[in-house]
């Protein structure tokens, strides 16, 4: 038995099987970053103002990736064109390069874009507590300019000051490379705080502590958070610079100044991963999902350019329909990232 | 069911068109063959509407003996489903659902009765064996894209049956899964972060909506491609159209809820707040999530995938009764065209009034007035449909056998289902009636009487088909007139309580509201209704033996049928009694609409759709595109 109209197109419709089905399976894509695209909108619409970070990724990068993404259309076409020619090292050319571009793509976001953020520390104030840390949030030189407020304090997490059993963290600190120090009472009302035991500082030397590490520590039973000791980002570091009014093409990055923030004036707080936020939340989500289309489109591109390129000598017009459906796959991920890019990066 | 469609193939193995042979396993568990994969989904989907009937029917005992062990049974529940969803009660019998259990079997009877149940029957069995059929395709289009979408409903099916033995039970937050509710549920250190109830059902879901999209681009593009030469648009079987709606349905309004499944995935298991609102306090203690997320998104995504799986849920149906009302009324269906266009503004309004499930959260009165206009307006097509089934009644010489009685007992209820849900239509009368039996009552005479009515008709009119063999109309008749008694006895009464006030979560049926208890209702207390109800329920599902013993019984021992027993005009009737693999025995060409039944001057009182006209050169009618 045999399906008909599996390579040629049926004559009223114009269209083959897999071409068709692919339009299908493409209208329900349209459908699925329809929903993701539609929370980004009802949460980003939803947030209250300042909870919305602006100006987090570095807008030369994701340039870059997009160019590498609408290159790589073209060069799918191209390949496709050169099979409709019958010109086989030409397809293998374009289709090479395709492949790269997908590659180079991915590379960029798994080494450049996204590891950072998982070692980058933020914590959001309690409202009620924002005036406290006015010298790195700079809430009063915003609300003159009528710019909403800064609510997150961010950079590198040097150390955790924690209080507690000394026994069980330097048990903790020892089986994850880390030093503990007795540091003395900060801040006010210290007196109080001397009565309830001593304070250690947890960290490593250079590379300080991970957030994830320190959620760990913060979670053994007996040991109590106290504060944070945070390498702060330029724009906490020094909040009323007009540089850092509005969101930079390339964000600011670490000053050499540090702070201390009490655990207990911190509403919530971690890497920047998707708990993190709604922001990073549907980042994340979207972002990640993207990839693995293009994790998918690569992978199939690279199979017809390999083992599946054979089909060439039984049926050329059977592989270039192939590389047609794959192509526009291809297109419909360049045309998601489109819509990424300025969301997640520009506005 | 391997041995089931082992006996199905017996009769398959001896039609001379079998050419190549296949392995058991290629041949009936992992065929490509769609008549195959539609009773492979069949035979799950009914097995699923049988099990989700059991959970309803426990539930029912409770509501209406309280606190009560369920007899008989009691000690094998609880042996099977464990101490988080039955305990011993007052007098040390074992069996007694727990509130937990309860909340779990009522999840998981809506999501095991709408995604489990009619779907895969309704939807993907029918439509898989009966489209290619009838529209003299060898077989679907992507005949693999086909067996990998049985097989990832079948995993999604396992996920599900898992979920109710791990610590907790399945999902309990109801199959809408609400957050925060939700998000909260089944967490915590008691709970393995992933072997829980309410993360299995997401996993699960997402399995099953992915099985839906594959089968759904899989109908479109064999309705287009596959057409035999003839089979212009307009000659379509009603059936056909009414699959190739329902399949854009599912394409475009499930990715949606799959996105939201994967979001309160990542709530659960990553610890986001996309439906997580700020300062979300449980039990008197902070939660641990960062907040910002909404959980009104989760309703809006959900409703608009879950309000066009309404019209997934019945628009097969309604195809299914149309082929079989045009048969057995012996004339053409009356304002097919009528009909066609109906069902297409009836998918692009059920995309545009999913928010007639919230008006409960407070949108406001502008955007509740813009949901309320189209959800009336959608009513028009919907009753274009109903009359015009009606009406094709009309002055028929109507042949009453089994599959007759259910599609039309399918039209009045139906029609009761439909007509009470304009009331709800209003937010004003919605407010009243929200989360009440009433509510119940309505959605279930849409889709018990309806969609399942519409399941036995198909099953008895295709039966013969399938199998070769009638089913036996003696047990049929007694299964359709002692279903229809007790279904209304099920459901009539909800109306009634949900009027005085009767809410349709609560565990111990109203017990303990006096308020409510000590309303009247036609006489009686109007919790005393709860009885006749569940006492319906237990009959009703006794005497779906009738139904189980037919089927299995006639499989093998029923009268033979040939190639047409109802004499039928559409394709399907075409082919060999079962169609062997690639469907036809001959070169089918389509000269004629689908119900050219009893036409002036022809010498039968039907004439197949590929009978040529009897001059022998064809009609000058729109040529066949197929070359071959």
């Amino acid at each position: 038995m045999q399906i008909p109209y599996e390579v040629q197109a049926r004559p009223d419709t114009g269209l083959y099987n897999a071409k068709l089905g692919i339009w299908l399976f493409l209208a329900s894509e349209v459908m699925l970053f329809g929903g993701l695209f539609s929370a980004y909108i009802f949460l980003r619409m939803g947030a209250e103002p300042g909870f919305w970070p602006l100006g987090l990724l570095n807008v030369p990068i994701g340039t870059f990736n997009t160019i590498v993404l609408i290159f790589s259309s073209v060069t799918v076409v191209l390949a496709w064109a050169s099979l409709k020619m019958r010109k086989f090292a030409d397809y293998k050319k374009w289709m090479g390069i395709t492949i790269v571009c997908g590659a180079l793509f991915l590379i960029v976001k798994l080494t450049l874009e996204y590891p950072a953020k998982f070692s980058h520390f933020g914590a959001y104030i309690e409202k009620d507590k924002w005036s406290k840390y006015e010298d790195y949030l700079g809430n009063k030189h915003l609300a003159e300019i009528k710019r909403p407020p800064r609510v997150e304090i961010s950079g590198h997490l040097h150390g955790v000051e924690v209080r507690g059993d000394r026994a069980v963290i330097e048990d903790f600190a020892k089986a994850n490379g880390l030093v503990v120090k007795e540091v003395s009472h900060h801040g006010e009302g210290h007196a109080e705080d001397e009565k309830k035991g001593p304070l250690y500082e947890v960290l490593h030397e250079k590379k300080g502590i991970s957030p994830a590490k320190a959620e760990k520590l913060s979670k053994i039973k007996g040991v109590e958070l106290v504060a944070f000791d945070v390498q702060l980002d330029a724009h906490n570091a020094d909040p009323t610079n007009k540089n850092y009014d509005r969101a930079n093409f390339i964000p600011p990055g670490l000053s050499e100044k540090r702070a201390i923030i009490k655990a207990e004036d911190v509403h919530s707080w971690s890497a920047f991963v998707p708990k993190h936020s709604t922001y990073f939340a549907t980042y994340f989500m979207i972002t990640g999902l993207h990839g693995l289309h293009v994790l998918g489109g690569v992978l199939v591109f690279a199979y017809f350019w390999g083992p599946g390129a054979a089909l060439y000598r039984k049926n050329p017009e059977h592989l270039a329909n192939r590389v047609e459906v794959a192509g526009l796959f291809w297109h419909f991920v360049d045309l998601v990232w489109i819509f990424v890019f300025p969301l997640f990066y520009l506005l | 069911m391997a041995e089931t469609a082992h006996a199905h193939a017996d009769h398959h193995d001896d039609h001379q068109n079998d050419h190549h042979e296949l392995g058991f396993w290629q041949k009936y568990i992992f065929s490509t063959d769609h008549k195959v994969i539609g009773i492979q989904y069949g035979l799950t989907g009914l097995a699923f509407l049988m099990f989700g009937f059991v959970l309803m029917m426990v539930m029912r005992w409770q509501i209406a003996n309280p606190g009560e062990a369920v007899p008989i049974f009691g000690g094998l529940l609880q042996a099977i489903f464990g101490e988080a969803a039955f305990q011993k009660d007052a007098m040390e019998r074992m069996g007694m659902l727990t509130a937990d259990g309860y909340n779990s079997f009522g999840a998981m009877h809506g999501t095991i009765m709408v995604f489990f149940g009619i779907v895969p029957a309704a939807f993907a069995a029918f439509g898989n064996y009966v489209v290619p059929l009838q529209i003299g395709a060898p077989d679907m289009t992507f005949p693999r894209i086909n067996m990998a979408s049985y097989w990832c409903f079948f995993i999604s099916c396992v996920i599900m049956m898992i979920s109710f033995f791990v610590p907790g039970g399945a999902a309990k937050s109801g199959w809408t899964s609400y957050p925060p509710l939700s998000g909260i549920a089944d967490s915590g250190d008691l709970f393995h972060p992933f072997w829980n109830g309410q993360t299995l059902w997401l996993t699960g879901m997402v399995f099953n909506i992915t099985a839906s999209l594959l089968g759904s681009v899989n109908f479109i593009a064999t309705i287009i491609q596959l057409r035999a030469p003839g089979m212009t648009w307009m000659r379509l079987p009603f059936f056909v159209w009414s699959q190739f709606i329902t399949a854009f349905l599912l394409l475009l309004a499930f990715p949606p809820l799959e996105a939201a499944g994967i979001m309160q995935l990542m709530d659960r298991a990553f610890g986001t707040s996309f439906f997580m609102p700020t300062g979300l306090v449980v039990q008197g203690q902070l939660t641990e999530w960062a907040g910002g997320g909404s959980p009104i998104l989760w309703q809006h995504l959900f409703w608009f995938l879950a309000h066009p799986e309404v019209y997934v849920l019945i628009l097969p149906a309604i195809g299914m009764v149309a082929e079989i009302v045009a048969c057995n009324t012996r004339k053409p269906l009356y304002g097919y065209k009528a009909m066609v266009g109906a069902i297409f503004v009836l998918a692009f309004l059920s995309f545009i009034v999913w928010a007639h499930h919230m008006y409960m959260t407070g949108m406001g009165a502008k955007v509740a007035a813009f949901f309320q206009t189209t959800t009336i307006i959608i009513s028009i097509p919907s009753v274009i449909l109903l009359t015009a089934l009606m009406i094709s009644l009309w002055g028929g010489s109507i042949r009453f056998n089994t599959p007759m009685l259910f599609a039309t007992a399918f039209l009045p209820m139906f029609g009761i289902g439909g007509l009470t849900g304009l009331p709800l239509a209003f937010s004003a009368i919605d407010l009243y009636l929200h989360d009440t039996y009433y509510v119940i009552a309505h959605f279930h005479y849409v889709v018990a009487p309806g969609t399942i009515f519409a399941i036995f008709a198909g099953v008895y009119h295709w039966y013969p088909k399938i199998t070769g063999r009638m089913m036996n109309e003696m047990l049929g008749r007694l299964h359709f007139w002692t279903s229809l008694i007790l279904i209304n006895g099920v459901f009539a009464p909800m109306f009634l309580q949900g009027m005085a006030g009767v809410h349709r979560r609560w565990y111990d049926g109203g017990a303990s509201y006096p308020q409510i208890s000590n309303a009247e209702v036609l006489g009686r207390n109007s919790l005393e209704w709860n009885e006749v109800s569940s006492i319906s329920a237990f009959l009703l599902g006794i005497v779906q033996i009738f139904f189980i013993v037919n089927l299995v019984w006639s499989w093998r021992y029923g009268r033979k049928a040939d190639r047409n027993p109802w004499h039928c005009t559409t394709l399907e009737w075409d082919t060999p009694t079962p169609p062997p693999h690639g469907n036809f025995d001959k070169e089918i060409r389509v000269y004629r609409g689908p119900y050219e039944y009893s036409v002036p001057g022809a010498d039968k009182d039907y004439t197949p759709q590929s009978e040529p006209p009897p001059s022998a050169e064809p009609k000058a009618e729109p040529e066949p595109a197929l070359v071959k």
